[in-house]
């Protein structure tokens, strides 16, 4: 059966809204194919607004994957804003891909790409306007499967009875395999209907279908366990490692929008995974272990990508790029290919040493050094020991004292405020440090004119991290010491007009809080905020604290957990977390062993280096560590005129 | 810079949708991708030099939009007209490219030719309001402007207006549209088709029930003996003959 394009129903809502062209789809490098010649169909969805979803790696590559295979075809869906969503629903036009305007309940898959919870509330804008019921059990054989990935995924209980399934980690390999399945059910005619799919999915290990477990609770809230409810359906579901990244050099045909998006480059993942071992940072535990792309893969993608794309910024991404082995030898091979012309390369995510200069010098050849981003993280020596970054005062000051004496004007800090165990006096130090680095950069230009940006965040523990068991600060402690700092930068004299001063109220993270931690019972608030109106969270003009304290109370009324429980608590080494049955390789005594470090301001090494101090993943995962050097060198490319 | 080259383009079907920076993007980066060798400006931050000149509005289709590039080489206008096409996505497309031999063109971009099409529309009604419109010495209208709502007059501009019934459309004879054609010059503040509409519903109450369509024809400078606009790069073409 083929479907018809619901463009010429939407063209006449569009003179109506802001942005238009971000619903047209025609991208450069972008796929139509046809209906009839694929056998199974994805919409995938990246829930935020098109100008943020377009640029994620993760949905372009996916997007690119699918679409080569034979029988297989994917399309983008991304959040409408809200003005077009009103004139759809008046007009009672379904959410559509932007690629051929299809409707996404026609699909066989409707993949949802979560970054971040805040995506949470479009997701079920999308399934409401697409005429997809919220519930999974509601959902009949002409509905789509929804299935959910991204970081988020390693926790997606709160969403648990709105996905069909899950996916944990890399989605290259995965996404193939589910196709696969997918195919050959539809081949045997589709034997046990809905179910019978998403248990032939969940045999596999690889693939959670959260209706298939059942969670029991205490009398007090906690979980007692959480167990498969039909046999055949495996206990652990385990995350996917692509272990040889120079097999994926996606994205090979970059998508290019006609629209203004937040990210206008082309970026390359230089690497995967990374050990450094930051008890904050969830990524850094479920990307495990570090899978670097060589440096002559790395060559030809950027030259194939600004080809394609006519970029004139490339990103080399990563979680901390300066750490790929041969960082250097790239830089230099870049930057000698790419002199003179109009390239720019950016190298987002660097650590704080002296070494990043040198970089960022080879990086900015072509003139420009406007600002140097740098992340402590922690304002004290002791905070930066609970976190396990592990940067010393004197090797900030040595840092930025190089950037200022090598032309840079504008050094940015990045912190966060409500770390485990912080006190008031750790905040402060934030100040002290910044006032230090304003001090050193004055000494050493002889010069007024050096700027510093003190950008601070709300921690929010996250699953599969050390963090994972702490008591999330409230946010009322949060803005207290936020304020205190202003005021300390603010009323300094000597100092205070040279540092620029960032930050975010406590409230959003409380709710990110709730979301990243939370298990199904926080599902019925997230579909009461929605009810309520809740629309893309992530944006702090649509986000509201009220409303969602307003609906768990709602929620939780009867129950023996409140927001605060599932935030503020600190939790006990044998309390069954939500997420416990979802594998990211990671030995659960060992995180536990972890945080006990982490409170007792001992550090770890990163393993690329050291030892390995047995955090689980590699066994578990049956994977290695994957790092250069190579030794081989990045020609570069002859200009052909 | 050793050259200019003119380029006549148009922004047809749903790239219509684009914004003027929009295009502004997705030409520097067609030009990149087409090996152009564009000319950049001198300073601090670099931008190839390529100019727009009046872009139609965000919604409305165009077949004569125009722009300027400079170049480090001597180009083929034909072969640079193929290259520019070719690199840039379908609905963009490259119509017509001279080499700038003489004066500015901005200046010869005196008026546009619109036509909009009014699907739906009562094509007596809509005769009525353009003779009371043209009849009319001035015509208030108000439009949303960055600096707020602003108050200017809608009739000065306009050369020409008329209203003529489409008996070819699609969706069976009970669909009647009514296409206005009207030649605007291109005065300060402008005139735009949208602010002629509303100048329509409040001289006659001319209100058509479904969006309009709206596509620029043409824009040049205005012909005296046709009324509308000629083309603006037949100067350049005729300077090519000494």
């Amino acid at each position: 059966m083929s479907v018809e394009s619901l463009f010429p129903r939407l063209e006449a809502l569009l003179p109506k809204v802001q942005k238009p062209i971000q619903y047209v789809g025609g991208e450069l490098n972008s796929t139509v194919k046809e209906w009839d010649d694929a056998t199974v169909r994805w919409a995938l969805m990246y829930p935020d607004a098109y100008e943020v979803g377009l640029p994620n790696q993760g949905v372009q590559i996916l997007y690119e994957i699918l679409n080569e295979l034979p029988d297989t075809l994917a399309e983008r869906t991304y959040a409408v804003w809200p003005d077009l969503e009103a004139l759809m629903r008046a007009e009672g036009v379904p959410q559509f891909t932007v690629d051929a305007h299809r409707p996404v309940r026609a699909f066989d898959v409707l993949g949802v790409s979560f970054s971040t919870e805040l995506g949470y509330t479009n997701l079920l804008t999308a399934l409401d306007l697409a005429g997809i019921p919220f519930q999974s059990a509601d959902r009949g054989d002409d509905d789509p499967i929804v299935l959910a990935g991204g970081h988020s995924a390693f926790n997606p209980e709160p969403v648990a009875e709105f996905i069909d399934a899950a996916v944990l980690g890399d989605g290259e390999q995965i996404a193939i395999a589910i196709s696969e399945v997918i195919r050959e059910w539809k081949a045997e005619g589709e034997p046990g209907g809905r179910d019978g799919v998403l248990l032939r999915l969940a045999e596999t290990g690889g693939v959670y279908v959260p209706r298939f477990y059942d969670v029991e609770y205490l009398p007090d809230g906690r979980i007692k366990r959480v167990v498969p409810n039909r046999s055949g359906v495996p206990s652990r579901v385990f995350k996917h490692t692509v272990m040889d990244l120079d097999e994926w050099p996606y994205p090979k045909k970059p998508l290019v929008p006609l629209a203004e998006t937040v990210h206008e480059r082309f970026s390359v993942e230089i690497f995967r995974g990374c050990t450094r071992g930051c008890r904050f940072c969830q990524a850094g535990m479920i990307t495990r272990p570090v899978r670097e792309r060589s440096i002559t893969t790395i060559g030809a993608m950027v030259d194939n990508g600004v080809k394609e794309s006519g970029y004139t910024e490339v990103g080399l991404l990563s979680l901390s790029s300066a750490d790929h082995s041969e960082i250097g030898a790239i830089a230099k091979g870049l930057a000698d290919r790419y002199e003179g012309t109009n390239v720019s390369l950016s190298l987002p995510s660097t650590r704080v040493d002296a070494f990043n200069i040198d970089l960022a010098s080879e990086f900015s050849r072509n003139g420009r050094r406007s600002g140097l981003t740098f992340a402590p993280e922690g304002g004290s020596e002791r905070m930066r020991k609970v976190i396990n970054k592990m940067v010393s005062e004197e090797d900030l000051i040595r840092t930025v004292t190089t950037a200022y004496s090598q032309g840079w004007r504008q050094v940015k800090l990045y912190f966060m405020c409500g770390l485990p165990t912080e006190e008031d006096i750790d905040v402060l130090g934030i100040a002290d440090l910044a006032k230090k680095v304003i001090k050193a950069g004055r000494e050493v230009t002889g010069s007024r004119d050096v700027r510093c940006t003190v950008s601070i965040g709300g921690f929010v523990p996250k699953p599969h991290t050390p963090f994972q068991w702490a008591g999330q600060a409230d946010h009322e402690t949060v803005d207290r010491r936020l304020m205190a700092l202003r005021n300390n930068l603010r009323n300094d004299k000597q100092y205070g007009k040279s540092i620029g001063f960032r930050y975010h109220d406590g409230k959003p993270s409380i709710v990110e809080g709730l979301l990243s931690r939370g298990d199904r019972r926080v599902g019925k608030i997230i579909q009461a905020v929605w009810e309520d109106g809740g629309r893309f969270d992530g944006w702090s003009e649509h986000f509201s604290y009220d409303r969602w304290m307003a609906c768990a109370d709602k929620a939780f009324d009867g129950e023996p957990v409140d927001v605060g429980w599932y935030t503020v608590r600190e939790r006990e080494e044998h309390e069954v977390l939500p997420w416990d049955h979802l594998d990211a390789g990671l030995d659960r005594e060992w995180l536990w062993q972890d945080w006990q470090d982490a409170v007792n301001d001992v550090e770890v090494e990163d393993c690329r280096w050291t030892p390995c101090y047995d955090c689980g993943v590699c066994p578990t995962m049956n994977t290695e560590i994957q790092i250069g050097p190579t030794g081989r060198k990045l020609l570069p490319l002859t200009v052909v005129s | 810079m050793v050259q200019r080259l003119r380029v006549r383009y148009a922004k047809r079907g749903r790239l219509r949708f684009t914004s003027h920076r929009d295009i502004s993007r997705a030409v520097e980066r067609a030009v990149r991708r087409a090996d152009i060798p564009v000319a950049f400006s001198a300073g601090f931050s670099p931008h190839p030099r390529i100019s727009y000149a009046g872009a139609a509005p965000t919604g409305v289709a165009s077949e004569a939009e125009y722009l300027e590039i400079a170049v480090t080489r001597i180009c083929d206008p034909q072969a640079f007209r193929v290259a520019l096409d070719t690199s840039l996505p379908p609905g963009l497309d490259v119509v017509d490219v001279v080499e700038a031999r003489v004066g500015g063109l901005a200046d010869r971009l005196e008026c546009s030719l619109w036509e909009v099409r009014l699907p739906g529309a009562d094509p007596g009604v809509a005769e009525g309001a353009v003779k009371e419109f043209m009849a009319a010495a001035e015509v208030a209208v108000e439009r949303l402007t960055k600096k707020g709502m602003r108050k200017f007059d809608a009739r000065g501009a306009v050369e020409s207006l008329s209203a003529d019934q489409d008996d070819h459309v699609e969706g069976g004879p009970n669909q009647s549209c009514v296409i206005l054609r009207m030649v605007v010059r291109h005065e300060t503040p402008a005139v735009r088709p949208d602010d002629v509409l509303m100048g329509l519903r409040l001289v006659a109450d001319f209100a058509p029930p479904s969006p309009p369509s709206v596509t620029r024809l043409a824009q040049g400078p205005l012909d005296a003996l046709t009324g509308e606009p000629a083309d603006p790069l037949e100067a350049d073409r005729v300077g090519g003959d000494h």
